[in-house]
């Protein structure tokens, strides 16, 4: 059993935990995910580290409520315990020798890509981060990117909070105004990471995207975590979890992905409302 | 003594009702009862030779055994096969026995071999039924040695070890014990009951069981080393899944054997409303022969499908799989189309919308027909595809059970551990690899193998530890 040490609620979709876990602490690097299960029976979701302390033993993780399983997770409190949690897991984002480096966040992927900004900010490279939300109520960890980042640019679809548009814009502001950066690291939406990478394209800038897909033992062995990068005209089948998260956004199959993540939509949506309710019940 | 059984062929596995079984979990063969197995004991006429012993990987003293059973010492035949095995109630269900110990019985020749793997199952069920004695843990010997996997080459290892008195912890990725035997193996062919009894009483010898830390990862061989373990046995098991690299392999629907079982075994989708979903009902394909394919085929059923096709590309005499499997499968109604060969998946696509929640779903599966040629260089008769014999299977989920290659976490963690050109760890006879005081066994070694010969290398790297550290 893990024990959670801390709890804060980033907004109404987004809540971050402070779990200990000594051994992960001590090992987890920007980029690495854990995978955990909330309760005997339950499922096993894989979520990307969105810090440590190995000092405390304490593991940061940054989720947004989508399915029955973060849903349970957010009603914990500080003090409860998780039943299992497991990592540091896949290949932690390669930094080496990055000098100026451009992070393109969307939504609650802005958890993952906050240690990449603050460990290539320690480095001393230079961070330009883009953030994006669907509005003000969503928007997470702007003070944190604020101190980690020479640029920061927020973005709102809405408009509802500092400029109006996604992040592509002032991506490809950038980029046609010469900014040369050695690398481009998204982390987001599948739709958002694939419209990165197609606005870096004409650029030739290095795009490494983060991928999420659907996992279970997240170290090798199910393989339901595979996706088809395209490599010199080759397609290759690769696994999220040993051979990522974290690939050549130019080789992704973004398309096939977004298929893959949609398998069990409907299940999931059912099983939401129904958890939602149990929720719902004990309240009354 | 009672006067030798003579008849040729061997007593019956009661089994649940085919059409019953397939649409339950629970186990389908149900076991000798204490006459029946007395009965088929006294078919072992004891061979000063012992053909059978040499058919086992862990070299269990079968007539022996066999005959504490004839003598109605239940009890005092489960010691016997103790020595030797650390799961017989595992073993006596998942072993092909008809391939090892009893390939090689004596009443074989002129009839059906003694039923040694019902007869082992039988003596370790009684145990575990009406034994109450606890397993005394042995005194220390101060040494610690470090198993990574608890599946059957872990488990093996570190019951040995024990028992010699060796402060043993296993760690295991997964959040249970067990490996393969509760994440693949089904409920109906092996209670998951079992396994955790197994595992408990490896606990009570004094194993200490370390879920959740995935050795590569959380921690690195060389750190267990620092942490002051003497000896580590990397028992990791099978790795990434292969797929055929056929178009479609993406779609929604289809699977891996790995994850279709682990989200039914492990993750317990079988159950009513799980938290881990799983594609239920409707018609599958499972492609491979192996025992591994039929435990996807009849878990498809038992999810409740309406049809169920096992696919192989050979014909039912090269079908690898356990024949008592294969038997059991096709009462069941599996249907097999063998000499067949998936071409590529087909998935539905609605051009008008993009949004239409059937888009990447599998519809069906385009197959060829296969002839048997040449053998091979291993002897295997070689299948080739029947030139215009393409037809299509109407299935909605494929599950890909075409074997697996070595899992990639240890090996790029660990300097001075040398592996084949597939991947799997290089180890000498005693199951030492290159690196000092690392040993290897089990399916991380020799790819996808069975049960028991994981068990076998186990064993064997267990008493190669135990001479390195008892100098």
């Amino acid at each position: 059993m893990y024990k959670i040490l801390e709890k804060k609620v980033l907004n109404p979709t987004v809540v971050q935990l402070q779990i200990e876990a000594p051994l992960v602490a001590n090992k987890a690097r920007p980029g690495q995910f854990i995978i955990l299960r909330v309760d005997e029976d339950g499922e096993r979701i894989p979520l990307t580290v969105a810090g440590v302390n190995p000092e405390t033993g304490a593991v940061k993780i940054i989720f947004q409520i989508v399915g029955s399983t973060t849903e349970k997770l957010s009603h914990k409190n500080e003090g409860d315990y998780i039943q299992d949690f497991v990592g540091p897991l896949g290949v932690a984002t390669h930094l080496d020798g990055l000098k100026k480096v451009c992070i393109v966040g969307g939504g609650v992927g802005c958890a993952i890509a906050m240690p990449i900004a603050e460990a290539l900010h320690e480095m001393g490279a230079e961070v330009t981060s883009i953030i994006g939300f669907r509005n003000k109520d969503l928007l997470i960890l702007e003070d944190e990117f604020k101190a980690c980042s020479d640029t920061l640019r927020v973005m709102t679809d809405d408009g509802s909070y500092g400029e109006h548009g996604n992040v592509t814009v002032p991506l490809k502001e950038m980029l046609e105004k010469g900014e040369k950066f050695d690398m481009i690291i998204t982390i987001g939406p599948l739709i958002m990471m694939k419209f990165v990478v197609a606005t870096a394209k004409p650029f030739g800038v290095p795009c490494t995207v983060s991928m999420n897909p659907i996992m279970i033992d997240g170290t090798g062995m199910c393989g339901g975590c595979r996706l088809t990068l395209n490599v010199d005209g080759k397609k290759v089948t690769k696994f999220a979890c040993v051979d990522g998260p974290d690939f050549n956004g130019y080789e992704v199959d973004f398309d096939e992905a977004m298929s893959r993540g949609r398998m069990y939509f409907g299940y999931e949506r059912h099983k939401h409302e129904e958890t939602c309710n149990l929720f719902k019940k004990e309240v009354q | 003594m009672a006067k030798a059984n003579m008849t040729p062929t061997r007593n019956a596995m009661p089994t649940q009702d085919p059409l019953v079984r397939a649409h339950n979990f629970s186990e389908v063969a149900l076991g000798y009862s204490e006459e029946v197995a007395i009965d088929e004991a006294n078919r072992c006429l004891n061979c000063k030779t012992m053909p059978c012993v040499d058919g086992c990987p862990v070299k269990i003293h079968i007539p022996e055994f066999i005959s504490k059973i004839k003598e109605g010492d239940f009890e005092g035949a489960y010691q016997i096969i103790n020595k030797s095995s650390s799961l017989p109630a595992v073993c006596g269900r998942v072993c092909p026995q008809e391939t090892q110990c009893e390939s090689k019985c004596v009443r074989g020749i002129k009839g059906e071999s003694v039923g040694i793997g019902r007869l082992e199952r039988f003596v370790a069920d009684w145990h575990n039924t009406f034994c109450t004695e606890e397993p005394v843990r042995p005194e220390s010997n101060g040494h610690r040695v470090a198993i990574v996997g608890s599946g059957p080459s872990g488990l093996t290892c570190a019951g040995d070890l024990a028992k010699k008195g060796y402060e043993v912890t296993v760690f295991e990725a997964l959040h249970t014990a067990g490996g393969v035997l509760v994440y693949g193996i089904p409920e109906f062919r092996l209670p998951k009951a079992i396994v955790a009894k197994e595992v408990d009483t490896l606990k009570k010898l004094g194993v200490k069981v370390e879920t959740n830390v995935v050795i590569g990862k959380t921690l690195t061989i060389d750190e267990l080393f620092d942490m002051g373990f003497e000896a580590v046995f990397v028992g990791s098991g099978a790795g990434l899944p292969n797929f055929m690299g056929i178009p479609g392999e993406a779609l929604s629907g289809v699977y891996s054997a790995n994850e279709f079982l682990t989200r039914s075994n492990l993750m317990k989708a079988y159950k009513d409303n799980p938290d881990t979903p799983i594609m239920k009902g409707g018609k599958v394909a499972v492609v491979g022969g192996g025992n591994v394919a039929m435990d996807a085929a009849r878990t498809a059923l038992r999810l409740g499908a309406e049809k169920v096709y096992i696919v192989y590309r050979r014909s039912m005499e090269e079908l690898p799989a356990r024949r008592e499997e294969v038997e059991h499968a096709e009462e069941e109604g599996i249907d097999f189309k063998l000499l067949c060969n998936p071409v590529e998946i087909l998935g539905y696509r609605n051009p008008e919308d993009p949004r239409d929640p059937k888009n990447g779903f599998v519809t069906g599966m385009t197959c060829v027909k296969m002839e048997l040629g040449e053998p091979d260089e291993k002897g295997r008769r070689r299948p080739v595809v029947i030139p215009g014999s393409e037809f299509t299977l109407d299935v909605d989920t494929v599950v890909m059970s075409i074997g697996t290659s070595p899992n990639p976490l240890i090996k790029s963690t660990t300097k001075g551990l040398e592996v084949t050109r597939w991947g799997g760890i290089v180890v000498n006879e005693d199951g030492l690899t290159t690196r000092d005081g690392v040993y290897a066994g089990g399916d991380a070694v020799t790819g996808a193998a069975t049960v028991i010969s994981a068990m076998g290398a186990g064993k064997t790297a267990a008493k190669a530890i135990d001479e390195a550290l008892s100098k």
